[in-house]
């Protein structure tokens, strides 16, 4: 299926990343946003509130973000494709509704332009230091999972990839942008709406006397309803079995996580996006994403002219970690060298990872700024020696 | 009080059917309720007031919260979400949004939807959101245990107020009438034939609406404060209430043993939020707005 | 693209002032020049937070023939000042044998840096002729054109037309246009006293 044309705009773009962002969400299909003010992030819903009207659908300022990630959850059961965006401080606040979303496996993205913290922090300067909340943020075992774009373009096509993941694995998706991306500007090239693809909500075949409400299908993933159509079925945040009614046994507990955590595995293992460079005879691999990667790319290529045989592994979607492609490389790696915008947070997936078969270096940045590329180039020499 | 609404036939044979099993899911009964509880009541005027609405069941979903009325919705016979503590309004919200030929109606509990959900209530009657909520007014948070909401009068004993509640309440009519609610209305659990029709003009009314039902917990809140069983409880709103329609929201604060004033407060006529909506965006945009379309269509 | 992107590599921006100059529309139309009309590569910033609210104002544009990597401005080749507060703030930032581009009117340099190329423009007066102040960041940015001779004129022009709501179009282009006549005449005038690359010229006011 491909993009209602009514929400694309078409053409070649001077765009920062959250507007770039807000057209990906219009292209994807997105009918539905309830947000609230937040710097560095607003942008995103400022767009969607002025192009909405004439698509044809609804953006609501909500009272807190507790609302609004809530909101985007009974809007998705109504039938739409639906998000929210926030920053720092808001994305605390959504927390228990990521939880919600995951367990009631409701498909709807929540874009996270990431900015300096803890607490208020600092509200227009970039960070990567919301990676670990992002996965383990809500209470319990659950899988998300989420996209790091690096640019303007990436803000929108990542945008649409999210929304289909939503879909296919009906999970929460994160958007992973950071004040940097969600605020730079540079060319944006949105393509027609039929070369743009977009995962349909898998709706019931079932009749209302046959269906499930929760039983997977053979890909572990149930069929969406919407709200309306005669089901009478029944979402809870409780514990819950196939007919989607409250079980508060360990038994149920077990399937239900379980397959939460399982229906991804084919994502994890096979589907990880990732953009690798000069891997073949790298003995330093630097991994990266987000704002990160480029400066990173940059420190990479001013190696490989010092003669050092770098290599770039850019992580596009960080959950799930795409592990498998770590442990191939830390076999035949000498070391990791990894920048993040925090100090230290999912170099801690590398270490893991690699288990001790190369060595894994952490380039901490508290936030606020991006890495010098020397900084980087620094740990990588290092590393080679 | 109407005999043949509390006449449910106890008749065990297989042809004999309560009148509300229709809107319920039978399969999840027994419910989880205590005995003298009041909401199996609220939820026994809800079932009749969607059987005399005439309403095309299909087209009504239910949104909960958290706590004992929390637990509503997944008793209910329609589409029925048990949402996150608190956030049952912001919920409906999308839900009516998305999909507005939808009645939504929001059925939860005092700590639930003037508390946690406080600032969700207030800010849905201001927009005038066209949903429907039910309160269930126990007067305590009663699933963690009995303890202090922001309905419990003072001088009450809670768990938490193990000397006596000594911060104010919410008068909840009087906080729906100023945030801007079209409907306003109060009944006890003794009320069950007003209280349906109130659900069934409710259900036909336009508009964010609210309707307070004061339900009896003999199990904490009245265990804790001596006031006897449910029937007990029934004596008490008997003999306290008095029906007053109209009359002004102010005089209508509730105390642990004073007069409780039931009755029809608010019923005005103001345009919802998706009017206002579209009378906004045809005004500013005219030919270029675009209705809202806003479910995704199947693949 | 061809014309200077490639052949200068990459190039940092700033263009400073104060609220309500258009600073940000002024970077804007330079990097669509570039990205779009060009085909090169453009990166802008701006920045944000309490100090971007009415005050200062400022953005950033790097241009490359080459995708850009590094986001930021670091030491600019070119600042671009319409108000005294960026002028004090920037200048000292500016890459040695960098350009320096001042609204020459709001702008007084009482201590110019040494070592870069210096062009002054009375930008809002130019604005003022043609009956609407505030044209006086598209002024800025057809004077920019003239003496940098970074990006072709008539990309310029494209991006001018293609940011400005169609009403606004012809005053804009006219904006660019006396920006740009003025800064040709200054150049040229430069060219015929045998001092093409002015360092530290006091132009006339």
């Amino acid at each position: 299926m491909h993009a209602d044309p009514n929400g694309v705009l078409t053409g070649v773009h001077f765009l920062d990343g959250d507007h770039a962002c807000c057209e990906g969400t219009l292209a994807a299909g997105a009918r539905f946003a309830a947000g609230y003010p937040i710097t560095p992030s607003t942008e995103v819903v400022e767009r969607f509130a002025w192009r909405i009207p004439t698509v044809g659908g609804i953006f609501i300022q909500m009272e807190d973000e507790l609302a609004a990630s809530i909101a985007i959850q009974g809007a998705v059961w109504g039938g739409a494709k639906a998000f929210t965006v926030t920053s720092g401080p808001g994305f605390s606040l959504m927390m228990e509704h990521i939880g919600y979303a995951a367990i009631t496996e409701t498909p709807c993205v929540f874009v996270n332009v990431q900015r300096g913290g803890p607490s208020t922090g600092l509200p227009t300067l970039p960070a990567q230091a919301d990676m670990m909340q992002a996965k383990w943020g809500s209470h319990g075992d659950y899988s998300i999972i989420a996209l790091c774009p690096n640019s303007p373009q990436e803000c929108f096509d990542l945008t649409v990839t999210g929304f289909n993941l939503a879909e296919e694995f009906r999970v929460p998706v994160m958007m992973m942008l950071d004040e940097c991306v969600g605020h730079m500007t540079e060319k944006v090239v949105i393509p027609e709406a039929g070369q743009i693809a977009i995962t349909p909500r898998r709706f019931t075949y079932k009749s209302p006397a046959e269906f499930r409400l929760f039983e997977p299908r053979e890909d572990l993933v149930p069929d969406m309803v919407k709200a309306g159509d005669g089901y009478r079925f029944h979402v809870t945040g409780l514990t819950h079995d196939e007919r989607g009614y409250p079980s508060m046994n360990v038994e149920t507990q077990d399937r239900l996580v379980r397959r939460m955590r399982d229906k991804l595995k084919p994502f994890a293992n096979g589907r990880a996006v990732f953009e690798a460079e000069n891997l073949d005879d790298a003995e330093v691999v630097v991994v990266s994403y987000g704002i990160t990667s480029r400066v990173a790319q940059r420190a990479t290529q001013m190696a490989r002219a010092q003669g050092v045989r770098a290599g770039k592994f850019r992580i596009i979607s960080a959950w799930p970690f795409p592990e498998q492609h770590i442990r191939e490389l830390a076999g035949r790696v000498k070391a990791f060298v990894f920048p993040e915008l925090n100090l230290g947070q999912m170099v801690h997936e590398v270490e893991r990872c690699a288990a001790g078969r190369a060595k894994v270096i952490s380039v901490p940045h508290a936030g606020g700024s991006v890495h010098k590329p020397e900084v980087i180039l620094q740990a990588i020499l290092e590393a080679a020696r | 009080m109407s005999e043949a609404i509390l006449d449910i036939p106890l008749d065990s044979t297989k042809t004999a059917i309560n009148p509300v099993e229709p809107y319920l899911r039978m399969d999840r009964m027994p419910h989880i309720w205590c005995p003298g509880c009041g909401i199996g009541t609220t939820v026994n005027c809800f079932a009749r007031a969607l059987e005399s609405s005439g309403l095309n069941l299909d087209k009504v979903a239910i949104v909960s919260g958290i706590g004992c009325t929390g637990r509503v919705a997944g008793y209910a016979n329609l589409d029925s979400f048990h949402t996150t503590h608190g956030r049952a309004i912001p919920f409906a919200t999308g839900l009516k949004l998305s999909n507005p030929e939808l009645q939504v109606v929001v059925y939860s509990g005092d700590g639930d939807l003037f508390a946690i959900g406080g600032n969700h209530f207030i800010h849905a009657a201001r927009r005038n959101m066209d949903i429907k909520v039910i309160c269930v007014n126990n007067l305590t948070y009663a699933m963690t245990g009995g303890q202090t909401g922001p309905a419990t009068p003072t001088e009450v004993i809670s768990a938490t107020s193990p000397y006596g509640v000594f911060e104010p309440s919410f008068n909840l009519v009087q906080l729906a009438e100023a945030a801007g609610a079209s409907y306003v209305a109060r009944w006890t659990t003794y009320h069950v034939k007003q209280l349906s029709r109130s659900m069934e003009e409710v259900l036909h009314k336009k508009g964010f609406c609210f309707i307070e039902v004061l339900s009896p917990c003999p199990t904490l809140y009245q265990r804790r404060n001596k006031m006897g069983d449910g029937l007990d409880a029934m004596k008490f709103y008997k003999e306290v209430s008095k029906v007053r329609h109209g009359a002004p929201t102010s005089e209508c604060a509730l105390t642990r043993a004073g007069e409780i004033v039931v009755g029809k407060f608010v019923d005005r006529d103001r345009p919802d939020y998706l009017e206002l909506l579209n009378r906004q965006m045809t005004a500013t945009l005219g030919d270029r707005y675009a209705t809202p379309e806003v479910t995704c269509s199947e693949g | 693209m061809q014309r200077g992107l490639t052949k200068l590599g990459l190039t940092e921006i700033r263009i400073a002032g104060f609220g309500g100059q258009g600073v940000i529309l002024a970077a804007t139309v330079i990097g669509k020049a570039a990205a779009i009309f060009e085909g090169g590569y453009a990166t802008m910033t701006q920045s944000f937070g309490p100090e971007a609210r009415g005050g200062s104002s400022a953005a950033q544009v790097i241009l490359s023939g080459e995708p850009i990597l590094y986001p930021y401005v670091t030491q600019p080749d070119i600042l671009v000042v319409m108000s005294q507060e960026a002028y004090t703030v920037f200048a000292p930032q500016l890459k040695p044998g960098g350009i320096l581009i001042v609204e020459q009117e709001l702008v007084r340099i009482d201590h110019p840096p040494q070592g870069v190329r210096f062009y002054g423009v009375p930008a809002t007066r130019l604005a003022e002729e043609l009956g609407r102040k505030v044209v006086l960041n598209i002024v800025m940015v057809g004077f920019f054109a003239a003496v940098t001779h970074m990006l072709d004129p008539d990309s310029l022009r494209q991006a001018v037309a293609d940011s400005v709501p169609p009403a606004m179009q012809k005053l804009n282009l006219q904006a660019f246009d006396k920006g740009f006549e003025y800064g040709a005449e200054l150049v040229q005038r430069l060219a015929e006293n045998g001092d093409a690359e002015p360092l530290l010229l006091e132009t006339e006011s």
